[in-house]
């Protein structure tokens, strides 16, 4: 008994003979979900493709609990494994229903007449995606995020063991992508449905992946948890952006720093501060901003935008030569905002610098 | 809502029992008019009266069995099977205009057989209907694969048609040169047969036709299930479980088969194969091959029984060429799914 539900050994996948992606090896529980990250055109969909059967593998196998899937008949493997593709599908004069109940294709007889046990299965689906209230719409008539609900749906219906979906996320609003994930995850936890899935979203990737595999260039960049995958500097390296940034820890994007010599010193700490290097980052103006604790909530904002950062370790109180460095940095600027409302016992010093620039007709 | 529910599909499925129950009524009324109806009337209840064995009058008799009535047959299985094989195509192509005229494939089929009849003719040998048929379906096959060879290269749907009605004038072109280098006496029968039409057909013929129509039918009808997964395109039907494979193959042998059969005994038919599953698709609202299979073949019966009365009647003693009058009734069906296709997409 193989303790992997899924695996892929030494996979080389590619289009026509020429290999793309080489040596790929992932190992999956059941129940796991397994996120496919990376630059566009990176070969995201040809792995998904040749994972579903739709393309051959040019090199290594694909195992399900020890079976190859190469080998495996269209029949079975229709049963245990079901797709969500990128393809525009364009069913005429399919309503809605009879969309979804396409999936139940695998068991039905020779003519394709639903049972009264597909009737339900497909009826539960559609509760459980949210879809019930489309069930006579015709299909074509949709907008497409409510056809990726369906064919999400129709994947569902078919009962598999495994699900592999191509970029399901896109054409979904943030409400339906919440919704749609936490279903994916429920369908992963409580019923220990495999998913496999190409996510460009990496904030909702490293929140939903049990595994995480980055594809970029002829190999496997890095495969593994989200914790591991997502150190920091790792994404910006991965999607090779040198503009803006991506903070790994809460997988928020800034957009690039304005640089120069400061012309603004902004007094910040405890959130406040954010609306205010976001602003200054889209007026184009240069700035510094301090004193922060470096686990102030607006510090990693601030180093993704700021010029200078004037920062105190955390849980330490702020030291003399830290005040100074921030004085300096005030007499170099033109102005100073500050987005600290009210002073506490800790943070004297700032108070201090705010009556300081006060002085100097800064603010 | 859930009472809503069931009344809606209980209002369906009259309504297709309707409609099926209809077209067959269609079918038999016409046929029986198409008997009836001719440079000789025969009252209907007269033909009634032969088709149930009675042997009254002589002349009645034999115009009846041995040319309307098999002519009338005719029309109706080649009818059904052009309207097949024209639904069979649309859905391979993913295609709302294609059809076995207007992919060439039926003129392929009456090259083919024209070279087969001038060469068999020419040799003083009798040709058997299995061997014009066998004629038929390799010169269909080689169109199709030309078809499929250009459908590889082009992803355009029009670009297809096009390439398919260029294949189709070339293989008329060759027709025509061989039709004016056969024997004289061979020609008028040669032309008139390469112009479309259902007339001279034996009982003979329509046992060999039926046989071949009703066999490919079903097997047409077994792969329902099949062709329902494979409008969800090639992907989601391979997930479904369907050998794509196997399928894409057994539906060019399968639409080629109908094609071929109707090519051989009655010349090309243009836009039946195009307008038929059009009209059976917006009267039944669905594409459901279930039920498109059986309604393709009913109202390809409909069509051609009515195209060919007209055709006998229109310019009487004069007879025109079934596909005359087809173009006639078909190419406005067509006109109207390409302008409403064009609006959907946009």
């Amino acid at each position: 008994m193989e303790q992997y539900f899924f695996r892929a050994k030494k996979m080389t996948v590619g289009y026509d003979g020429v290999p793309l992606i080489c040596d790929i090896d992932v190992e999956l529980k059941r129940g796991e979900i397994l996120t496919l990250i990376g630059p566009n055109g990176a070969g995201k969909s040809t792995i998904l493709k040749s994972i579903m059967g739709q393309l051959s593998l040019l090199h290594g196998a694909v195992y399900l609990e020890g079976e190859d899937l190469c080998a495996m008949r269209e029949k079975e493997l229709s049963k245990r494994l079901s797709v969500v593709l990128t393809d525009r599908v364009r069913p005429e004069l399919m309503t809605v229903w009879d969309v979804v109940a396409t999936g139940r294709t695998p068991y039905t007889g020779w003519l394709g007449i639903l049972s009264a046990e597909d009737k339900e299965v497909v009826k539960n689906t559609m509760e459980l995606t949210g879809i019930t209230e489309l069930r006579e719409k015709e299909f074509l008539t949709l907008s497409d995020g409510q056809r990726q609900r369906v064919m999400l749906a129709r994947a569902i219906a078919q009962e598999p063991e495994i699900l592999v979906l191509d970029e399901p996320t896109s054409y979904l609003d943030v409400r339906y992508k919440l919704e749609f994930l936490s279903l994916l995850q429920k369908l992963a936890k409580k019923k220990g449905l495999t998913v496999i899935l190409s996510l460009h979203e990496l904030d909702l990737a490293q929140r939903i992946s049990d595994k995480v595999l980055c594809v970029k260039g002829m190999y496997v960049e890095k495969t593994g948890t989200p914790e591991t995958v997502f150190k920091p500097g790792f994404i910006s390296s991965l999607y090779g952006f040198t503009k803006g940034s991506f903070d790994e820890c809460s997988g928020r994007v800034e957009l690039e720093k304005v640089t120069g010599t400061p012309q603004i010193f902004v007094l910040a700490g405890g959130g406040g501060g954010i609306p205010i290097y976001r602003r200054l980052q889209r007026e184009g103006i240069p700035f510094a901003t301090g004193i922060l604790w470096e686990n102030d909530r607006d510090a990693p904002v601030a180093e993704a935008l700021a010029v200078r950062v004037i920062k105190e370790r955390a849980f330490e109180k702020i030291k003399p030569e830290t005040f100074q460095r921030a004085k300096k940095e005030i007499d170099g600027c033109k102005k100073v905002l500050c987005a600290i409302e009210k002073f506490g016992e800790l943070n004297r010093e700032n108070e201090e610098l705010l009556l300081y620039a006060k002085s100097q007709g800064k603010v | 809502m859930k009472h809503f529910n069931i009344s809606s599909i209980w209002n369906k499925k009259t309504k297709y029992i309707l409609l099926f129950a209809g077209l067959m009524i269609l079918v038999l009324f016409i046929l029986g008019l198409n008997i009836s109806i001719g440079s000789v009337y025969i009252p209907f209840g007269d033909v009634a009266g032969i088709l149930l064995g009675e042997k009254e009058n002589d002349t009645f008799w034999n115009i009846v069995w041995h040319i309307r009535f098999p002519r009338a047959v005719s029309a109706v299985i080649l009818g059904g099977a052009l309207a097949l094989s024209g639904y069979l195509l649309q859905t391979f192509f993913h295609n709302p205009i294609a059809g076995p005229f207007v992919l060439g494939i039926s003129s392929g089929a009456k090259l083919a057989v024209a070279l087969i009849m001038v060469f068999f003719l020419g040799n003083g040998w009798k040709i058997s209907s299995f061997a014009l048929i066998a004629a038929a379906f390799g010169g269909a096959m080689f169109s199709m694969g030309f078809v499929l060879l250009i459908s590889k290269k082009l992803k355009s749907a029009s670009m297809l048609v096009v390439s398919g009605i260029m294949i189709g004038y070339i293989c008329s072109a060759v027709t025509d040169l061989v039709t004016t280098f056969a024997d004289d006496s061979d020609i008028v029968n040669l032309h008139n047969w390469s112009m479309g039409s259902f007339s001279g057909i034996s009982w003979n013929n329509v046992r060999v036709m039926a046989v071949v129509v009703l066999l490919t039918g079903g097997m047409v009808f077994f792969m329902s299930k099949s062709i329902a997964a494979y409008q969800m395109g090639e992907a989601y039907a391979k997930n479904s479980g369907v050998n794509i494979r196997f399928f894409r193959i057994s539906l060019v042998l399968l639409s080629s088969i109908l094609s071929a059969c109707v090519t051989a005994f009655a010349g090309p038919v243009s836009f039946v194969g195009i307008a038929v599953p059009q009209i059976m698709k917006l009267m039944f609202h669905t594409a459901k091959p279930v039920l498109m299979i059986p309604a393709c073949f009913l109202g390809g019966a409909v069509w051609c029984l009515i195209c060919d009365l007209l055709a006998r009647m229109l310019f009487a003693p004069t007879e025109l060429s079934i596909s005359t009058v087809t173009a006639i009734f078909g190419v406005p069906v067509v006109i109207y799914v390409m302008i409403h296709e064009k609006r959907e997409n946009l």
